[in-house]
């Protein structure tokens, strides 16, 4: 196996840009998270803003990735550094399914369940933690499931614009026209996906209500 | 407790209730008095479940206003309201997450109520509502139709409300467990005295478990009658409603003043 071979000779720098890949979509998924959650909250609560947040959200997952990194780099400061562009990206690709779903989960919920605890004196936000929230987790979670895996794809192309990560591998093999670097840049990118699928999607299952 | 006798506890002066344009209710006057047990008794879409509402602030009246225990809701915090009214309605809404220990808890606990005096009341509630310890600790997906009802009544009972706001809490069960149910609302009430205003729209229900009837049509109150007068009242509205559930009416009225 050339490809293995090639990997573990170059084991030093797999590790690193899987280090760095991993740090672009977990800080970038944690933003997409600390934005999306809320605004999906607010949306299920006040209809008016469905429209123009889940239209703004469809809008920029239609933008090509690649032309969206090169409309950032101008930008003042981010342009700076391309982690801070790649993280910006990656953040407004992953906000349109954490909101969806948050949305979802929360209008998903039994409206008597809903009535009863208004009913019995829960405050708003009593009723958003114990029992909107907890009830609409596992919904909230496959969200964030899918822009996980969504982000470790598309952070590959942050290295087009030098933000690191394993797409330097899939660029540079590109390049060279050599299938193993294009492969040890693609396998471990298959693999962290699989991973952080399968660990959401291991938490989705734990935290499921009844 | 606030008691004083000569106040009703509920009271709806002039009461008229809009949303979108349609009409609700109209001038709704009602009075509620201490440990009785009143039933509004309509058809659908005659305004029964909002004048529930209007009593626990769900919903907020267009004009007029509806006082507990001569407080109107507008100036009151509804919040520690609710908490001192008991709610339950069709579809019971336990949550689904929550066993049936915390379902019935949720009130005393956000009232901050120790965690002994919590659990001993549980235990209490659930012999009232004739369901055995094991119980406790159960989820709602894994009780009957009946089952979930009964932690329904415990758990608005948790806080020992004075008012009992019931919605057709007992609309969507078979005959056999409505019957037992409304057996078992009657002998809690003679313990209990509540003030309870329940909503259905089963005449049999009404004669049974009302101390007085309150008919309403199209958002207006018809007329407000003890079982025993409904069932001879040469009211329309109220000798159509007893036409239609047709013979035996008598003696289920005489049962329910028993």
């Amino acid at each position: 196996m050339n490809v293995l071979r090639f990997m573990l000779e170059n084991r030093g720098q797999v590790v690193e840009l899987s280090l760095e890949h991993l740090w672009l979509v977990g800080l970038s998924t944690g933003f997409a998270m600390l934005i999306g959650i809320p605004l999906g909250i607010l949306i299920a609560h006040r209809p008016r803003f469905n429209k123009p947040v889940l239209t703004s959200a469809n809008v920029i997952q239609t933008i090509p990735s690649l032309a969206l990194f090169g409309f950032l780099l101008p930008v003042p400061w981010l342009g700076d550094r391309a982690d801070r562009l790649a993280i910006l990206a990656l953040t407004l690709y992953a906000l349109l399914p954490i909101i969806r779903n948050t949305y979802t989960g929360i209008r998903g919920v039994d409206s008597a369940v809903v009535e009863a605890g208004r009913g019995m004196g829960l405050t708003e936000s009593q009723l958003l933690f114990q029992v909107e929230l907890p009830l609409a987790v596992s919904v909230i979670l496959s969200g964030v499931r899918v822009a996980i895996v969504i982000s470790v794809g598309l952070a590959t192309i942050a290295a087009a614009i030098g933000a690191g990560g394993l797409g330097e591998f899939i660029f540079r093999g590109l390049a060279m026209v050599d299938n193993r670097v294009i492969l040890a840049g693609a396998i471990p990118a298959a693999i962290l996906a699989l991973l952080a699928d399968f660990g959401v999607g291991w938490l989705e299952r734990r935290l499921q209500a009844r | 407790m606030p008691g004083d006798a000569n106040i009703p506890v509920i009271e709806f002066r002039h009461v008229a209730y809009r949303v979108d344009g349609v009409q609700v209710l109209s001038d709704l006057n009602l009075q509620v008095d201490r440990g009785e047990t009143l039933v509004l008794l309509g058809r659908s879409g005659s305004g029964k479940t909002t004048s529930l509402k209007l009593i626990n602030g769900l919903a907020s009246p267009s004009s007029g206003e509806v006082c507990v225990n001569g407080t109107p809701n507008q100036q009151s915090d509804l919040i520690r309201l609710r908490r001192s009214i008991g709610y339950v309605i069709q579809d019971v809404g336990l949550f689904p997450h929550f066993t049936v220990e915390r379902n019935i808890a949720l009130v005393p606990k956000i009232q901050g109520w120790p965690q002994d005096r919590i659990r001993a009341r549980v235990q209490e509630l659930l012999q009232v509502v004739g369901l055995g310890p094991e119980m406790a600790s159960r989820y709602p997906h894994q009780l009957s139709g009946g089952q979930r009802q009964r932690v329904g009544v415990a758990r608005a009972l948790a806080a020992d409300p004075e008012i009992l706001l019931m919605d057709e809490p007992f609309a969507a069960l078979d005959p056999l467990t409505r019957d037992e149910l409304q057996r078992e609302f009657l002998s809690l009430q003679q313990r209990l005295h509540k003030t309870v205003v329940f909503v259905t729209h089963d005449l049999r229900e009404a004669l049974r478990l009302g101390s007085r009837i309150a008919l309403m049509e199209a958002g207006k109150l018809v007329t407000v009658l003890r079982p025993e007068e409904f069932v001879k009242s040469s009211d329309p509205w109220a000798a159509a409603y007893v036409r239609a559930f047709g013979a035996g009416l008598e003696s289920a009225a005489i049962r329910g003043t028993s």
